[in-house]
């Protein structure tokens, strides 16, 4: 294997050189998990409300092709242009051909995880155009210039004081000063700004609606919200998946998704748009990247279901312990682990087996998708596909002849113990890696089937 | 009832007091426990590694040795959560579905099978029960946090009837314990971090014990806590359910 | 074969088989008191809640939190009314120094302490954002139990553009230190009309 390619393991143990801020990520991550429980407690319909969404995006997956076309007709007859990118690329070519068309250099971008997957912002700095991320998280990463670490909280994996010494390097606040109020108004002033002098916003889509056409952007910082309403043009980039069939399942859907995210019982903003202002324009690009694809993996298709919550990330121990930068995709943590190997099964053979499948995320996901499981699956298909180490191989195949044969078996485990007996030296060293940080279990004098054999008869 | 007891394969070698307890406690209970002699292993460490397609060898011999009982029974969760899950056979996929409805974990079958109401067991010792994770969410042995729904556990249950035992409360009731089969060397520093967590979890309540349904999350606890020259030792369930 | 054709090929031949929209039933208590329940909750959500009788109530709250000269944006004809400009395309950014928005809202949510507004009663889409403080207008016996019954209120009524607002603009963005006051208005007060 390349080793080139970053691999979860290397970069989760280089995340751990620093016990302290590991325990640091660890337990504001915990901390929001347990926010998530106080909130939903307080819906003795949770459970339901979970089975009713899962329900609905079922339903949505099945019929996407339709409810694509009335999305789009609808949008269509509210005055909203309607653009389908196929990839990446294409959806990057229209962003640039809208902003080109009107001459406009500068936009200001909202979040949205579907064109940090595109690599929106990259393309358009190739190609003159300037972007500013006005939620303040991505800013903030946006001027450390580092990828978002999560999906909803993206610069979760910074400490206060580095926060500070970016805002001063870039926007000239005092050295030293770490104080989350005077950074957040300093960044309001700042970005304040570049609401007002922005022809051009985008946004995300969190849900849009078939039935009517119209699209709902959550925030709670207002940010999309004052780009979209002060810009000429208004581009919303939209994973196709993130279609429902009618308005009133926005019911079942926002009272799910802050709770899940953060323990809010809704952003402090949930705007619909349906029309343009008067005389300005709303673009929709609808984007396929690979998500068909994933639709016709029948093991892997309810992924699709997923409403970018990030509860799953939250409660998941490898993520807290390891931080998002180190699944080295857009979306990181257990999600992240079953789209990305439909998107480059080689570059991300990894992320399946960042996990001990606990469980813990399909229990937290508000559409219940049945992400531990699917993490199990992906794992045969990985190794199917001529991508596990060949070290992994090979033990594996000694592995199964050893257990499919009883005489094996028990010669290979009375050895075991022998050696770990008689040359514990030969197990406890550095080459071993279990030994590196505990200690290898003490043999016993010998196996229950000896001791079996002994006793009873 | 005959039950055919199914011992996981890293108990068999390395923790045969969990076997020897599991097979007392048992016929303590009245059961008439058979011990299929050529059983080695269910498979799951190379199905969660990807290498499910390896573990047809392992089906038939598990097959083989487990045919014909009314019940089997494991002091593990994972294992039996693979066997239900994963028992699959080309030629014999019928006696593959009965046994995978007919296998189950230790706790769970005193629970739902025998009913029992008490033990004549002693431990009077504080004791931390570490909730792994299959046995919990795959099996159902105990409600999961994640969830709005009422409480319960079977192994808490069964070990509330072991006289003088005091169970300690966690921080964190059911946070995984980072063994997760090759993860645990695959992924060494995050699983040893999440060690221990949950080591350090149960000793700040004043544990004693650990003690669980699954002997890898103990084993790979216990080597946290020797290293650091701990007294706290790790206990399966059926050790102390069968202590007196 | 366009984007759009070939997208929509793909996804047919990808989707599994029909499976049902299920039925969405979620009754509310029919004995809660939505208006205590609203003022709990947009309370803990960082917004501020006054129960008032008239609207001489609110213009006088007004004069003790502005100054003299501070900008006033009012939807509301009972409390003050200041005439738009007559320059529609650079009306929403004319907005940027208001200090206060008076605006109205068509219903209140007990569960989240939500208010729901349509452009319909903003003079501008940014009014309730780009302002620095922000006062809503509603009938305490406008206030609903939870979103679903949110959604039945509003029914397929047509609207540009609709928001729930739900207190005043917040982030946690810094190591998770809650500050009010992001990009949006810095407060929000309901004013529950009796």
């Amino acid at each position: 294997m390349e080793t080139e390619v970053k691999d979860h393991a290397d970069l989760a143990a280089a995340f751990n050189k620093d016990e302290d801020r590991v325990n640091w990520h660890d337990e504001t991550l915990w901390w929001i998990r347990q926010k998530r429980d106080l909130a939903v407690n307080k819906l003795p319909e949770w459970e339901l409300l979970r089975e009713t969404a899962s329900q609905i995006k079922d339903n949505v997956l099945s019929n996407l092709s339709e409810y694509l076309v009335q999305f789009e007709a609808n949008a269509q007859k509210n005055g909203v242009i309607v653009h389908w990118a196929a990839d990446a690329a294409e959806h990057n070519r229209i962003v640039l051909g809208l902003l080109n068309a009107k001459g406009i250099q500068k936009m200001v971008k909202s979040k949205s995880m579907l064109t940090e997957e595109c690599h929106l912002n990259e393309h358009l700095e190739r190609n003159g155009i300037e972007v500013i991320d006005s939620d303040l998280g991505e800013r903030i990463v946006q001027l450390a210039k580092e990828p978002p670490s999560h999906i909803v909280l993206p610069c979760i994996h910074k400490k206060k004081e580095e926060i500070g010494d970016l805002f001063h390097l870039h926007l000239g606040t005092p050295a030293g000063n770490a104080d989350p109020q005077f950074l957040t108004e300093t960044a309001r002033i700042h970005l304040r700004e570049t609401f007002l002098t922005r022809r051009a916003a985008l946004t995300g889509v969190n849900f849009a609606i078939a039935e009517t056409g119209e699209f709902v952007v959550c925030t709670n910082e207002g940010n999309a919200d004052m780009g979209a309403h002060l810009a000429e043009i208004h581009i919303a980039s939209m994973g196709m998946e993130k279609i429902i069939p009618q308005r009133r399942h926005l019911g079942v859907f926002l009272r799910l998704l802050t709770r899940s995210a953060t323990g809010q019982p809704i952003t402090t903003y949930s705007s619909h748009f349906s029309k343009p202002r008067e005389g300005k324009e709303i673009h929709i690009i609808i984007v396929d990247n690979g998500r068909s694809k994933q639709l016709g993996r029948e093991d892997f298709r309810n992924s699709l279901k997923c409403i970018r919550c990030g509860a799953c990330m939250n409660t998941c121990p490898v993520y807290r312990r390891s931080g998002g930068h180190s699944y080295h995709n857009a979306i990181s943590g257990p999600i992240g682990a079953i789209l990305a190997p439909n998107l480059d099964m080689e570059k991300f053979a990894d992320l399946p087996f960042a996990s001990t499948l606990c469980g813990s995320c399909s229990n937290v996901c508000p559409v219940k998708i049945d992400i531990h499981q699917q993490l199990y699956k992906w794992r045969q298909v990985i190794v199917q596909n001529g991508y596990a180490p060949v070290a992994k191989k090979a033990a594996m195949k000694v592995m199964s002849l050893t257990l499919s044969s009883p005489l094996a078996y028990h010669a290979g485990g009375k050895m075991g113990r022998l050696v770990m007996k008689y040359a514990p030296f030969a197990l406890n060293n550095k080459f071993n890696p279990w030994y590196k940080q505990r200690d290898m279990p003490e043999p016993p004098k010998e196996s229950f089937g000896e001791w079996y054999n002994k006793n009873r008869k | 009832m005959n039950v055919g007891l199914f011992i996981p394969c890293y108990v068999d070698q390395f923790y045969p007091g969990a076997a020897i307890a599991t097979l007392q406690l048992l016929e303590k209970l009245g059961v008439t426990v058979g011990y299929p002699k050529n059983q080695t292993c269910c498979g799951q460490p190379m199905a969660n590694s990807g290498f499910e397609h390896l573990t047809g060898g392992c089906n038939e011999l598990f097959i083989k040795n487990f045919e014909g009982f009314d019940y089997i029974v494991a002091p593990s969760g994972s294992c039996v959560l693979h066997v239900q899950e994963h028992l699959h056979s080309h030629d014999h996929e019928q006696a593959a579905s009965t046994i995978s409805k007919r296998v189950y974990e230790l706790s769970s079958f005193l629970t739902d099978v025998l009913k029992v109401q008490s033990l004549p067991s002693k431990f009077p010792h504080k004791v931390g029960v570490h909730q792994s994770c299959h046995g919990q969410r795959g099996l159902h042995l105990s409600q999961m946090s994640e969830l709005v729904a009422p409480y319960y556990s079977k192994p808490g249950s069964l070990l509330n009837m072991v006289e003088g035992i005091e169970l300690i409360p966690l921080n964190r009731n059911d946070e995984c314990c980072g063994f997760g089969g090759t993860f645990c060397v695959a992924e060494e520093a995050v699983s040893v971090k999440m060690g221990k967590d949950r080591v350090d979890d149960h000793l700040a309540h004043g544990a004693e014990y650990i003690t669980g349904v699954d002997m890898s999350c103990l084993m790979h606890m216990e080597g946290i806590l020797n290293r650091r020259g701990s007294k706290v030792k790790v206990l399966h369930l059926a050790e102390i359910l069968n202590a007196e | 074969m366009t984007a759009r054709n070939t997208i929509l090929a793909a996804v047919k031949a990808s989707q599994p088989a029909l499976k049902p929209l299920p039925d969405v039933y979620f009754p509310a208590d029919e004995n809660a008191d939505l208006k205590a329940k609203f003022t709990e909750i947009l309370t803990t959500i960082g917004g501020k809640v006054i129960t008032a009788e008239g609207s001489e109530e609110i213009a006088a709250y007004i004069k003790t939190i502005t100054n003299f000269g501070d900008r006033i944006e009012s939807t509301v004809d009972e409390v003050y009314k200041i005439v738009a400009e007559e320059n529609p395309s650079l009306l929403p950014h004319s907005l940027q120094n208001t200090e206060l928005a008076v605006i109205k809202a068509h219903f209140g949510v007990a569960e989240n302490g939500a208010v729901w507004i349509t452009e319909d009663l903003l003079s501008q889409r940014v009014l309730p954002f780009i302002t620095q403080h922000l006062i809503v207008v509603l009938n305490a016996a406008d206030i609903v139990a939870n979103m679903h019954q949110a959604y039945e209120r509003i029914g397929d009524r047509r609207y540009g553009f609709g928001t729930f607002i739900a207190g005043p603009s917040k982030t946690a963005d810094i190591e998770q230190s809650l500050v009010l006051g992001a990009h949006g208005s810095r407060s929000m007060t309901v004013f529950l009309m009796r």
